[in-house]
């Protein structure tokens, strides 16, 4: 069957464009958030090592919104490109959001310009401050509207489909649709933990090399991300929940297909980890006993829907279990991770900087990005079959065009560079000029009095 | 005035905006790299560099702006240009992501290399070609429906002597629409040498503009002679369009006024641009979408309105902030900041 070939073609074309976006998107958002907080101690301060490190810092997310741009415009048309006749239904009823999120990027990427080259030029530093402000507005504005023509996608809502033709489209409704404040919430508090992640994974990295000799920047660097990751990380796994709990009142197969929960029933079980055997028998699951009703409803003894309130063949593949369960560990690493040195840098006596520690920030850097994916995965495969719950299944939706194969070929080796580059040119940037080199050469101090 | 009607005068002011905006980007890409070839590149890539680097993300916004509110304003044309033009969107695609990323990267990160200086000079050219064919495709002929299904006709799309002739004339305009812009650059710079090079460029580059356009004049009243008939009704748009060229050349040639010569610039292609986008209607897709039939719901269309209009306020106010720092601020522009 040709048709099929062309459909998952342009699923794995799709999926592949934003996993490797997401990364970019990701630390689009949650970054100007730690620029900002930066530059605003530094000035709160008088602390010229803050206001360093927000310059790097904005030096550096330069080139991954570079990155992140092209790959959003490139998602932009692919959903176009790759799955006309949704688009065709969506642009009907859920182009709001989707129009606004230029707005906001547009808004974003003019006051990041002028951020980006004004930094010496006023007297009163706080203007220079002022100027990113717009910026992290506008980034998690971005992610706001996109997130919510995601959720729509979950729960659509706001029209009336009668045969091909849809009515009474109510544009407000659609974008505020039941999935859209626990995912935009979730989304947002997660990329903000990532991006913590990340850049306390770089500092971490520094110390861990240099150990004693490491400029007393780099731990201002790690104290001020890790606080950050910390709170994040309690957020996002706040949001997790309430998203839990949405899904077991609004779309209850992805959760159970996450669960592994076949009957519905009363007091669930949570099952973590394990494998299916035949006619789909958990073994080897750690299972905690009611969990699922708590996690769904906050009530031990809840009824909780399972799989078998659903046709066959609109139920998502059962292997989204696992994506569910990684993005819920990861998380729960970075809580731990992040809990442990805050604890260790209030306690006088123990050693924040200890190797194994710093070597397990570094780790939970990549792990977020990771849980980000996973969860993305878990979000999307956990659709399935539709791609417009209720509406219209991907495999009505993709292109019909013959040349998607080629497509997905040339696109790869487009991330395969641009993720490269990405990496070859953001080392070569820090090396080349480093900390202390700068300190001394921009602000004429020498570095050795930091040490 | 009806939703379809403005909407579709919306996106036009923004593809027009693109338009002008992206062609000094692509352009200039282009010079860069010729004045890298013949050794004259330290005449002029400093200029060009200052004033692109904090302007490169809002030209593709501009870009983005016009798909995303055309999909909006307009759905049908998702399912239509989006299976007919998968290559060359995808190419499209990846021409851009060559030329953004790799700005960022030169700018931001490494030596100037040979590579990167010739992928940013052609990609310059690439681009425009690439994306004018959706414009081509538009008037119709190109594209087929059978049993559902939609088709490009690709091969005649490659023997049209119409789609050549507008790839034609999205170059040697990118060219032209640069050239004039960098050197009024150049002159507010006070750069003298970069402005010696720089008139020459936009000098030799204004006739082939004029030729390019007339031939594809000729090409479309043989591909669609509705929309060339449509045009020759609306001659005096053209006709303003080509007094305005005279008035830039000869201030550009005189050597005076190169701001103003600009701006007759702009409006020599405004002209040009909406005369050509007039005609065309109601057609989006000859035959397959007009604006009266391919519009959105009336609730839809009146949510895009007022967003759009809440964004401008948002946006006018921030560019003005922007081109006050950069275009505008003399000493910025001579490189004292």
């Amino acid at each position: 069957m040709p048709e099929l070939d062309t459909v998952l073609v342009s699923r794995l074309l799709t999926a592949m464009t934003l996993a490797f976006h997401i990364i970019y998107a990701t630390i689009g958002v949650g970054v100007p958030l730690f620029i900002c907080i930066a530059e605003w101690l530094g000035i709160k301060k008088n602390d010229i090592e803050y206001r360093l490190l927000a310059r790097r810092w904005a030096r550096g997310y330069v080139i991954t919104v570079a990155v992140g741009v092209v790959t959003g415009t490139a998602i932009g048309l692919q959903l176009s490109l790759l799955w006309p006749s949704f688009m065709k239904l969506a642009g009907n009823v859920i182009s709001l959001p989707l129009f606004m999120e230029t707005f906001a990027f547009f808004f974003e990427a003019i006051f990041l310009g002028i951020y980006l080259y004004t930094w010496d030029r006023f007297k009163n530093p706080y203007i220079h401050w002022f100027f990113s402000i717009p910026v992290v507005i506008g980034a998690a504005f971005s992610a706001v509207f996109i997130t919510s023509v995601n959720a729509f996608m979950n729960t659509p809502q706001g029209f009336t489909l009668i045969g091909d033709t849809i009515t009474a489209i109510d544009p407000l409704k659609a974008m505020f649709n039941p999935a859209t404040p626990t995912k935009v919430f979730h989304v947002l508090s997660s990329a903000y933990m990532a991006s913590g992640a990340i850049l306390a994974m770089i500092a971490a990295y520094v110390i861990l090399r240099k150990g004693k000799n490491a400029h007393r920047y780099h731990k201002k660097a790690l104290k001020l991300t890790v606080i950050g990751t910390f709170i994040f990380a309690i957020m996002t796994a706040i949001a997790g929940d309430l998203s839990a709990k949405f899904l077991a009142k609004y779309q209850p197969e992805k959760l159970a297909a996450a669960e592994w929960h076949f009957e519905t029933e009363e007091a669930a079980d949570l099952i973590l980890f394990g494998r299916l055997g035949e006619d789909n028998v958990v073994e080897n699951a750690i299972k905690i006993p009611k969990a699922l009703s708590f996690l769904a409803f906050g009530d031990f003894n809840a009824e909780v829907t399972g799989l078998d309130k659903f046709p066959e063949d609109e139920i998502p593949p059962l292997w989204v279990h696992y994506m569910f369960d990684l993005m819920v560990i990861l998380g729960l690493f970075a809580i731990v991770i992040t809990f442990i040195y805050l604890l260790m840098l209030m306690r006088k006596r123990w050693n924040p900087y200890n190797k194994l520690l710093l070597i397990l920030l570094i780790a939970n850097g990549p792990l977020a990005l990771l849980a980000i994916e996973f969860g993305w995965i878990y979000a999307e495969v956990g659709r399935q079959p539709w791609i417009l719950r209720g509406f219209l299944k991907v495999q009505d939706a993709a292109t019909t065009s013959s040349q998607v194969n080629n497509m997905f070929v040339l696109f790869f080796m487009l991330y395969v560079v641009l993720g490269t580059l990405t990496v070859i040119i953001l080392r070569r940037m820090f090396r080349s000029l480093p900390v202390e080199q700068e300190l001394e050469e921009r602000y004429d101090i020498h570095s050795m009095e930091g040490r | 005035m009806s939703y379809e009607i403005i909407g579709i005068t919306v996106l036009w002011i923004f593809l027009y905006g693109y338009l002008i905006i992206a062609s000094i980007d692509f352009g200039a890409g282009f010079f860069a790299y010729y004045a890298r070839v013949t050794n004259q590149d330290h005449l002029i890539n400093k200029l060009i560099s200052r004033y692109l680097s904090p302007v490169w993300e809002v030209t593709n916004v501009f870009f983005v702006f016009f798909f995303v509110g055309l999909v909006g304003f307009f759905p049908e044309t998702a399912y239509y240009y989006g299976t007919a033009l998968l290559v060359p969107g995808s190419i499209a695609i990846v021409f851009l992501a060559i030329r953004g990323s790799f700005y960022a990267f030169e700018n931001y990160g490494s030596k100037k290399s040979n590579l990167y200086m010739f992928l940013y000079g052609t990609t310059g050219l690439l681009i425009p070609a690439a994306l004018s064919t959706a414009l081509t495709i538009s008037e119709g002929g190109f594209i087929e429906e059978r049993n559902g299904k939609v088709y490009l006709l690709s091969k005649k799309l490659l023997l049209s002597p119409y789609s050549w002739s507008v790839v034609f004339l999205a170059i040697v305009s990118v060219l032209f629409i640069s050239a004039t812009f960098l050197t009024f650059y150049s002159s507010r710079a006070q750069d003298k040498q970069a402005l010696r090079l720089l008139r020459t460029y936009a000098l030799f580059w204004s006739v082939p503009t004029i030729i390019a356009s007339l031939i594809t004049f000729i090409t479309l009243s043989q591909h669609n002679p509705r929309h060339f008939n449509n045009m020759i009704d609306l001659w005096w748009m053209f006709g303003l369009s080509i007094v305005m060229f005279l008035i830039s050349m000869f201030l550009i040639y005189n050597k005076k006024y190169y701001g103003i010569a600009f701006i007759f610039v702009m409006l020599q292609f405004f002209f040009a641009f909406f005369g050509y986008g007039k005609a065309h209607l109601p057609y989006l897709l000859d035959p397959y979408i007009t604006i009266y039939e391919g519009v959105t719901h009336e609730s839809m269309a009146k949510a895009l309105i007022v967003a759009f209009i809440g964004g401008l306020c948002l946006l006018i106010p921030s560019l003005i902030l922007l081109l006050r720092t950069f275009l505008f601020d003399a000493d910025y522009v001579r490189g004292k900041k």
